[in-house]
């Protein structure tokens, strides 16, 4: 995989905010909970075999903005695959790394790239409008998660089993934006069997977004429709055997519209110019 | 952390007084009350879980010693609620949720509300698809108004759930809608629903102005309001019925409002549709008027309104993200009304009268007013502008008196007094910021005309005008 980043072609990021505010803001409260800027400091290690560092060798330091409690993305216990790959990119850099954690949400790019706290962001959808991002390094799609047992042959969104399951998705508040899914599924006319719940999940337990797999696992729906990263890493970690069902087909509706549904969603890395100056 | 879960940036409506206490909400969901005399802090309550993306944006009300507040939080799914806290204590004495079963809601035998569309057993719950309520929205981020005579608080709700109105068929109650409340239990007493099944993001929560009106020569205990949905309502505030609705800006998304079923007559041509491009939606998502708080004079019988006349569309949908999660999201952009005023600019001060249901005089404004207004017994009405002009007119004809550019754009809200040495003040907090200044708070990106949710293509001027900053303004006067 390291190879794979010597494509990297690093690039300014212009553009990089996005501001949904929506109210005014007059007074900040200052006693926040916990966490705001925390950091985490990860120095190089020379794998074996590396040639010795010199002496004195000035570090470049490879600041990281990313969310501590989002698997299988990132977590502030370096577990996720985007803390993987960052660490790689950091060893080929030479590069001590910072993480600077922030939950991906409202403002996420506001607060990381644009104000400058961070190099890099790991992961971002291809054609990202908010900055400049490397070739995409991975490609995924939406998953049908089921219990293994109950063995329900679901094959696309227009299957008919669609209409009398129990289906849970998730979905985003009244932000202008929602799931691909939650969409695909409205435009079938598929709404009155459906189950919300919210992508966000309750921040203050861990990964958060995986309740709609727990549910699952738990028999209270018959399937969730879930993007294939979190499908596939907490399917696996339910204590029922799920079954994860990739490769749904695009949907047969133009209305339907998402581009990015379900399987084109690749996801590419952010990367500001202030690493390679 | 916690800033990066709250729902909608870091906002603050205000402290109030009461009791020799000073109330005043945190973003993190506590309410806590000081001495006044002392900042000794008296209690602290948690009131709601920003961890779900609940935050406490509004200023509370105090009313017969409970301090009652509700929550923000409808764009990230969470569902609506009002709490009551004891002055004293602070410990809670009733909650009401904006959706849910009847109980939850505190509707009880006391509830009787004017129309036939808000009778039935938990619409709460039978007006969602199953389950859809638990994150049904419906916050409570506006402004609270008290009738102590008939003991009854007014409050508005927020816009329902989710996004992709298709996905929640029904009329989504109790979101976008008016409730009518007992202060001591929460129980509701009546409620109007001012957009059902919202489309538009249209919020219900603006400040209702308690008044006692001629209506058809006969006095009738009334609220008014102008709504984010373009209509200037009339309402008895003992019943909830609506004496008139009228549109006080060009609206293109409804046809008028159903004095006999009070419903909101939504039209077909400009709902929005994924995939489609909708043009022309007036009034815009933020409304027509938005939080900022209008004023009356009884001198003049006329409200006050600071307003914008803008419209939008509603473009293609795009993929993005919300932590590592793709998602659909739609390019909406935002610009001056090109038909009323049609000359370019974005909002205005209207002078309103609520009796011959029509604008006396308007003040256009190059960019939307998106201050509060106060007006005094002398017949001066105070605002302030997002360029930073905070004006003095004349409240009888709009006249211009006097005008002072502040430090940055005015989104504050005036207040006058009378200071300890007898004298009146009036007092404005300038500093651009909200949906619509988030292109100079933010340093947006003037090039992308959907950021800030399509804001920045109606504002994207607004960093020629003024520049960021925080500062009280305190003019006595003469």
């Amino acid at each position: 995989m390291s190879s794979a980043f010597h494509r990297f072609r690093f690039a300014a990021v212009a553009a990089a905010l996005f501001a949904w505010a929506c109210f005014a803001s007059v007074a900040a409260a200052d006693d926040l909970p916990c966490c705001t800027g925390e950091e985490t400091f990860i120095p190089y290690q020379p794998a074996p075999g590396d040639a010795p560092d010199a002496p004195n060798a000035q570090r470049r330091l490879l600041r990281i903005c990313a969310d501590p409690n989002n698997l299988p993305f990132t977590n502030d216990r370096l577990e996720g695959f985007e803390n993987k790959i960052a660490a790689i990119v950091a060893h080929d850099l030479k590069a001590d790394v910072l993480y600077v954690w922030r939950a991906q949400r409202r403002g996420f790019f506001r607060q990381s790239l644009k104000e400058g706290n961070c190099d890099m962001v790991m992961g971002v959808p291809a054609h990202f409008e908010r900055a400049l991002s490397t070739d995409p390094y991975y490609t995924s799609t939406y998953c049908f998660v089921t219990r293994k047992n109950d063995k329900l042959p679901l094959k696309s969104m227009d299957d008919p089993l669609l209409r009398d399951l129990k289906i849970g998705v998730q979905i985003v508040g009244d932000d202008g934006v929602n799931t691909p899914p939650a969409h695909a599924l409205a435009a079938r006319g598929i709404v009155d069997n459906l189950v919300g719940f919210t992508l966000y999940g309750d921040y203050a337990l861990p990964n958060p977004p995986a309740r709609v797999l727990d549910a699952v696992a738990r028999g209270d729906i018959d399937v969730a429709v879930v993007w294939g990263p979190l499908a596939g890493y907490f399917a696996k970690r339910e204590p029922v055997e799920l079954s994860v069902m990739p490769r749904l087909r695009p949907p047969s509706t133009a209305q339907a519209t998402p581009s990015c549904f379900p399987s084109g969603s690749a996801c590419a890395t952010a990367i500001r110019n202030s690493v390679t100056n | 952390v916690a800033q990066g879960v709250a729902c909608c940036d870091v906002v603050n409506r205000g402290a109030v007084f009461d009791n020799r206490k000073v109330f005043i909400n945190t973003l993190d969901c506590y309410t806590c009350a000081v001495d006044a005399e002392t900042g000794k802090e008296l209690w602290k309550t948690q009131v709601g879980n920003i961890y779900i993306g609940e935050t406490v944006t509004m200023s509370p009300l105090v009313v017969k010693g409970k301090v009652l507040v509700g929550n923000s939080g409808g764009e990230f799914g969470v569902r609506g609620w009002i709490v009551a806290l004891d002055e004293n204590t602070g410990q809670i004495v009733w909650r009401a949720y904006s959706a849910g079963p009847d109980s939850d809601v505190k509707i009880g035998p006391n509830f009787k509300p004017f129309y036939e569309q808000d009778k039935g057993k938990d619409l709460g719950v039978s007006t969602w698809p199953p389950d859809h309520w638990k994150i049904g929205g419906g916050t409570v981020w506006g402004w609270i108004s008290y009738d102590p005579e008939l003991n009854l608080i007014y409050h508005g709700t927020g816009n329902p759930g989710c996004w992709n109105p298709t996905l929640r068929p029904g009329d989504n109650k109790w979101s976008c809608g008016i409730f009518a409340r007992d202060p001591d239990t929460g129980d509701a007493h009546w409620y109007y629903q001012w957009s059902p099944h919202d489309l538009y993001d249209h919020d219900g929560v603006n400040e209702n102005i308690v008044l006692d009106l001629p209506i058809d020569g006969k006095p009738r205990k009334v609220i008014v309001t102008a709504g984010r949905n373009g209509y200037f309502y009339v309402l008895d505030r003992t019943t909830g019925q609506v004496l008139s609705a009228t549109p006080f800006v060009r609206i293109t998304a409804s046809k008028g409002v159903d004095l006999k079923t009070g419903r909101l007559l939504y039209n077909d041509e400009k709902q929005p549709e994924m995939g489609k491009v909708v043009r022309d939606i007036a009034p815009v998502s933020a409304g027509a008027k938005d939080w900022q708080p209008a004023c009356y004079s009884p001198r003049t019988k006329l409200v006050y309104l600071p307003h914008r006349t803008m419209a939008m569309d509603y473009e293609a949908v795009e993929a993005n993200y919300v932590a590592g999660t793709p998602y659909v999201g739609v390019d909406e952009k935002m610009y001056a009304d090109p038909v009323d005023p049609g000359d370019g600019s974005r909002g205005a001060l209207t002078a309103w009268d609520p009796l011959q249901k029509k604008a006396v005089w308007r003040i256009k404004e190059s960019f939307p007013v998106w201050s509060g207004t106060v007006v005094t017994a002398g017949d001066v009405v105070f605002y302030g502008t997002m360029e930073g002009w905070f004006k003095a007119v004349d409240a009888r004809n709009g006249q211009l008196l006097w005008q002072f550019k502040a430090g940055s754009g005015i989104i504050g809200q005036p207040v006058t007094y009378r200071g300890p040495d007898g004298k009146q003040y009036v007092a404005v907090l300038s500093g651009v910021g909200g949906w619509a200044g988030a292109v100079v708070a933010g340093d947006l990106d003037t090039r992308d005309p959907t950021a800030a949710m399509g804001f920045v293509n109606a504002t994207k001027d607004l960093p020629q005008h003024t520049t960021k900053g925080g500062m009280l303004y305190v003019f006595s006067l003469p």
